[in-house]
């Protein structure tokens, strides 16, 4: 494998952020690598909701796999991470894996290989994808990190988790833009959901109570090339 | 067509049977010619076409062939099935069915008719519609919704069999929006059922009745039929012509803005001469801000109410109430108020800001004085001085005569989307009967067989290259070649979400008391809904004008939006509602004729036409089909303003367009702003010297290709194509509306149209729904059409006047940057600064840990 890699090279110390100790980039795409361990960490794919919602009648577009996946992708292909780390409702149910086109399973399989694969159990999909390679884990601890689904309700320091699909609010000139956005303060991080048709959830609602520090935290919204770190005190509701 | 008493009363012994002509006596009244013109006609098995004024009897003249009807049906005897609807009649609003109940109730009871009459609206009560399907009543009183469910429903060829006659009343303002597409369908539907339906449709004036006497019957009748594929026409012309005046104001006329408060006292003053006013606005905001300075010169309390729709209904319910009453003398309101229901002692008419197009006009005033032969009394007040012009030219322009309302255009294939499923949820069908049957319908008329098969493909399992949902199809061809529901619950959920009215999202504003967090006081009064999108630029602390008062934000909570009281206070966040409808063209080329005679300047006011007169002296007046286009420097920045007259729609599509190819040229434009009459682009590049050299050429700026690729380009991203394919995924059925109580599920839970539609375009560009998206937005809020008519109109005809300083008519637009959102895609802009804000205030490098 070739280690001198375009993207990694081209991280400098201020892409860089730090999670109790360990330091991380956060990529305007939605995921994070960590470049001393080679691992990228990618949350809430929500692979083949598409089709889920389409067995309860709602026929949207069934390309959200294929355009996850046509992104996740891309990522790997930039960091060529020797792990990776699929951080909780990989599928949107239990039966996504088994739904999944043949051709989006050939992609991901291929994505797959040659790499340690983790899936974190979250509460979408509870159990392993059926025939699919990898590795099941309820969480994950590495280095100083701590990788699970759902944020714990008491302060962990170092855990990353996913679960709440973070988004961020401004206003700018009477204008309002609001972006997904990692979610930090120093000491836990929250990932932006990464699957095409996922939602989220501003940082300021109440289902974010009591997991930041709130002198700290830090809103890291997703640009179209880059982050935009903005401070608690700028973002608004909403 | 004038009035022929002594025709009618001839006429009228031969079609009117004896207890009409007894109660008309009775009353001392005798028919109106084209009522008996209309029942003779429609005897003679014809649809018609009523065209007239307000007060011409129209909605008698609409229901006599039904009443003389009925009246001659002999009563049905003990232990016969009950007859089906024998008449339904069709309204755009709820309000207006409810109101012809109460005014068709009379003569039926004074006449003795043997005559029910119900409504079926969305407030009727479940267990009265489940009678009416029992125990249909003779007449049905109803809208477009309504009769879509009522299609959809198992029981709808039974339910139709014995159905007679339709009526559409306010027939010009349904036909133009889908509403009158899903209308026009379930029309044809009715048709299948009932081959011989005749219909009647009731329209104020309209430019070209040939398109509503086409959409009143099928076009593409069986071959034995001899229907001329047009309804018989009446025209009932005549009522008294109305004053109308514009108000020649001793104060200053603004040069911008849109509040017209420099003529609040004059305006008062007329409210006090007269006995009610009725005060028109274009939008919410300006209702609003003349309310409250109407109350601020109110020395004598006279009632004086608002009116809009985003109050809340029972508020709305009590100013109509003492309305009809006659206790107020005046009421300021919006378009809520528009169509034809009749409102107490009105003696005049104010309209506040440009009428913003003649037919609006003529309808408004219309409102006031309910009785055709006295004329009705206007008085219009411009906001501004291009709004000056806009009044001079509809008054100039015969403003009765010169009706401009939009063309009608193709139907829309997400309602054709909408239809085929409730035509599936009512009964199975076969594609070639109901393509043949869909044709029939005016709008649908040269819809072709690939496309209406894409349209069934995609009611079945979205319609997707990717064949992956067959196993999830909610209708299924069968063996037998018919199309079903593939099970009960798509009809539920057909039933919920039928209708092409898309609410904006909006949540309630409630009061509570000042500086108290909302979830500690809930118990306040919910004022109204306001749109989300304008209360999330808002911030703790703001205040701006709501339901007749000042407001202070305090924060939203879940669907609720906490506001105090903040009395004396400066609204300090200007709603911008946007004027909702642009110029007309008609108008628009009247403003530009105005423009470009200097003869005509005499009418108007001193001020204005010296005004006109600096322009002519310090630049250039545009000629009547030219393009002017201005540059200076101004500040560090430079200018172009351009002239185009064409409304605002097509002006922001314009300045998209302008901005993204000044880029390339180097220019470095910063931001635009658009509005009826002007488009103001502002750049780092000196714009003025470029075009002198020729690099680029504005006739090259302006080159009609502009129209393709960057066209193209543009719109792939914009929000405006996001949000009318929000409102087709809705109406298609692609995804369900929202319903009360619902909205507490949360972002995360629902996927957002946006993310659809990113995956759907750049996987399956060509999908119906996308096409379906594009035609809109051409002929919705891009006004791609306009705009293309203009490029042309103009090409060779560009003037370009580089000045050293700004021109007296840029300064309107000029005074409109700042106060109005600029457009532009600046998101990534706005994210830096707010970025670099954090960075300036905690110095470089704390960002990071």
């Amino acid at each position: 494998m070739n280690f001198s890699l375009a993207r990694t090279s081209l991280i400098g110390e201020a892409d860089l952020v730090g999670i109790a100790g360990e330091r991380a980039v956060c990529d305007p795409r939605g995921v994070l690598y960590f470049p001393e361990f080679r691992l990228l960490a990618v949350s809430d794919l929500h692979l083949e909701k598409g089709s889920s919602l389409a067995r309860r009648g709602t026929l949207i577009p069934p390309y959200d796999t294929g355009a996850t996946l046509l992104r996740l992708q891309a990522v790997i292909a930039d960091y060529q991470p020797s792990m990776v780390i699929s951080l909780g409702d990989s599928f949107h149910d239990g039966g996504g894996a088994g739904r999944m086109h043949a051709s989006f399973r050939e992609r991901l399989e291929a994505l797959m290989s040659g790499r340690d694969w983790f899936w974190v159990a979250g509460n979408h999909d509870p159990e392993a994808p059926a025939d699919l390679p990898g590795e099941t884990v309820r969480e994950l601890a590495i280095g100083s990190l701590l990788f699970r689904h759902e944020p714990s309700k008491v302060r962990v320091e170092g855990e990353i988790a996913g679960h709440l699909h973070p988004c961020a609010r401004i206003v700018q000139q009477g204008r309002s833009v609001r972006r997904r956005c990692f979610a930090g303060d120093g000491g836990r991080m929250i990932m932006p959901a990464f699957g095409a048709y996922t939602g989220s959830l501003n940082v300021l609602d109440r289902a974010y109570a009591g997991l930041f520090r709130l002198d700290t935290l830090m809103a890291y919204m997703l640009g179209v090339d880059r982050i935009f770190a903005i401070s608690r005190s700028m973002l608004r509701p909403g | 067509m004038t009035e022929q008493p002594r025709l009618a009363e001839q006429n009228a012994t031969v079609v009117l049977p004896e207890p009409f002509i007894r109660w008309f006596g009775e009353k001392g009244w005798s028919p109106r010619a084209h009522q008996i013109e209309l029942l003779a006609m429609v005897q003679a098995g014809q649809s018609v076409l009523l065209i007239a004024p307000t007060g011409a009897g129209k909605t008698l003249a609409g229901f006599l062939p039904s009443l003389t009807e009925l009246a001659n049906r002999p009563r049905r005897k003990p232990g016969q099935a009950h007859r089906g609807i024998h008449t339904l009649y069709i309204s755009p609003l709820k309000a207006l069915a409810v109101d012809i109940e109460r005014n068709l109730g009379k003569p039926v009871e004074e006449i003795g008719l043997p005559v029910t009459i119900e409504t079926r609206t969305g407030d009727t009560p479940g267990h009265k519609r489940q009678r009416q399907k029992l125990v249909p009543p003779d007449i049905l009183l109803t809208t477009p919704e309504q009769l879509a469910l009522l299609i959809a429903a198992g029981d709808a060829r039974r339910f139709f069999e014995d159905l007679r006659y339709v009526v559409l009343d306010e027939l010009h303002s349904l036909v133009t929006s889908k509403r009158g597409h899903l209308l026009a369908l379930g029309l044809a539907r009715l048709r299948s059922f009932v081959p011989g339906l005749q219909t009647i449709g009731l329209s104020a004036t309209v430019a070209e009745p040939d398109e509503l006497r086409r959409w009143l019957v099928s076009q593409n009748p069986p071959k034995e039929s001899t229907s001329p594929g047009m309804a018989e026409l009446i025209v009932v012309t005549g009522g008294a012509k109305p004053e109308i005046s514009i108000l020649d104001s001793e104060e200053r006329v603004p040069w911008a803005g849109h509040s017209a408060r420099y003529a609040t006292p004059e305006i008062y003053r007329e409210i006090k001469r007269h006995k009610t006013t009725l005060l028109f606005v274009n939008t919410r905001s300006q209702a609003e801000l003349l309310f409250q300075e109407l109350w601020r010169v109110n020395e004598d309390t006279l009632p004086i109410a608002l009116h809009h729709g985003s109050l809340d209904v029972a508020q709305r319910r009590r100013v109509e109430k003492a309305m009809g009453e006659n206790a107020l003398r005046a009421i300021v309101a919006t378009s809520t108020l528009d169509l034809g229901i009749d409102w107490g002692d009105v003696d005049l008419v104010v309209h506040v800001g440009a009428p913003k197009g003649a037919s609006r006009l003529a309808q408004r005033i219309g409102r006031a004085n309910h009785r055709m032969d006295e004329p009705s009394k206007a008085i219009l007040i411009p906001a501004n001085r291009f709004e000056v012009l806009e009044c001079r030219a509809a008054l100039d322009a015969n403003y009765l005569g010169a009706q401009d309302t939009p063309p009608l255009i193709d139907g829309g294939l997400d309602v054709l989307a909408q239809h085929v499923l409730g035509c599936a949820c009512g009964a199975p069908f076969r594609a070639d009967d109901l393509f043949e049957e869909v044709r029939t319908a005016a709008p649908y008329v040269s819809l072709d067989r690939s496309t209406f098969d894409r349209v069934v493909d995609f009611v079945a399992t979205g319609g997707y290259a990717l064949k992956n949902y067959e196993r999830y199809a909610r209708i299924r061809l069968n063996k037998d070649g018919l199309w079903r529901v593939s099970n009960p619950r798509v009809a539920q959920q057909y039933r919920l979400n039928v209708g092409t009215i898309i609410e904006v999202p909006a949540l309630n504003v409630r009061y509570i008391k000042a500086g108290s967090k909302g979830a500690a006081s809930r118990g306040g009064r919910v004022l109204g809904k306001i749109e989300e999108a304008f209360l999330e630029t808002l911030t703790h602390g703001d205040t701006f004008m709501f339901a007749g008062k000042v407001l202070r934000f305090e924060g939203i909570r879940e669907n609720e939006c906490f506001v105090s009281n903040a009395p004396g206070s400066d609204a300090k966040v200007p709603y911008y509602g946007g004027g909702k409808f642009p110029l007309s063209t008609y108008l628009a080329e009247q403003v530009r004729i105005m423009l470009d005679d200097p003869q005509r300047w005499k009418k108007l006011p001193e001020q204005v036409a010296d005004w006109l007169r600096f322009q002519a002296d310090k630049s250039v007046l545009p000629k009547r089909n030219d393009l002017l286009i201005e540059t200076f420097p101004r500040g560090n920045r430079h200018y172009l303003v351009a002239y185009p007259f064409e409304g605002r729609l097509a002006h922001q599509t314009l300045g998209m367009l302008l901005t993204r190819r000044l880029d390339r040229t180097g220019a470095r434009p910063l931001g635009f702003v658009a509005t009826d009459y002007a488009l103001a682009i502002w750049s780092l590049g000196d714009m003025g010297t470029m075009f002198k050299a020729r690099k680029p050429s504005l006739s090259a700026l302006f080159d009609q290709d502009m129209l393709g690729d960057d066209l193209e380009a543009w719109l792939a991203d914009s929000w405006l194509l996001k949000r009318t394919f929000r409102n087709c995924a809705l109406i298609s059925g692609l995804i369900e509306k929202r319903h009360p109580g619902q909205e507490k599920s949360g972002r995360q839970v629902t996927v957002s149209t946006d993310l659809i539609y990113d995956v759907l375009r750049s996987h399956e560009p060509d999908h119906i729904l996308l096409q379906a998206t594009r035609a809109d937005a051409a002929t919705g809020l891009l006004d791609v059409s306009r705009l293309a008519d203009m490029l042309s109109r103009i090409q060779g005809r560009i003037v370009h006047k580089a000045l050293e300083q700004i021109s007296p008519l840029a300064v309107p637009i000029m005074l409109e940057i700042g106060k109005m959102p600029v457009n532009g895609e600046a998101d990534e802009t706005l994210l830096m600064d707010a970025a670099t804000l954090v960075e300036e205030a905690m110095g470089p490098g704390m960002v990071e840990e």
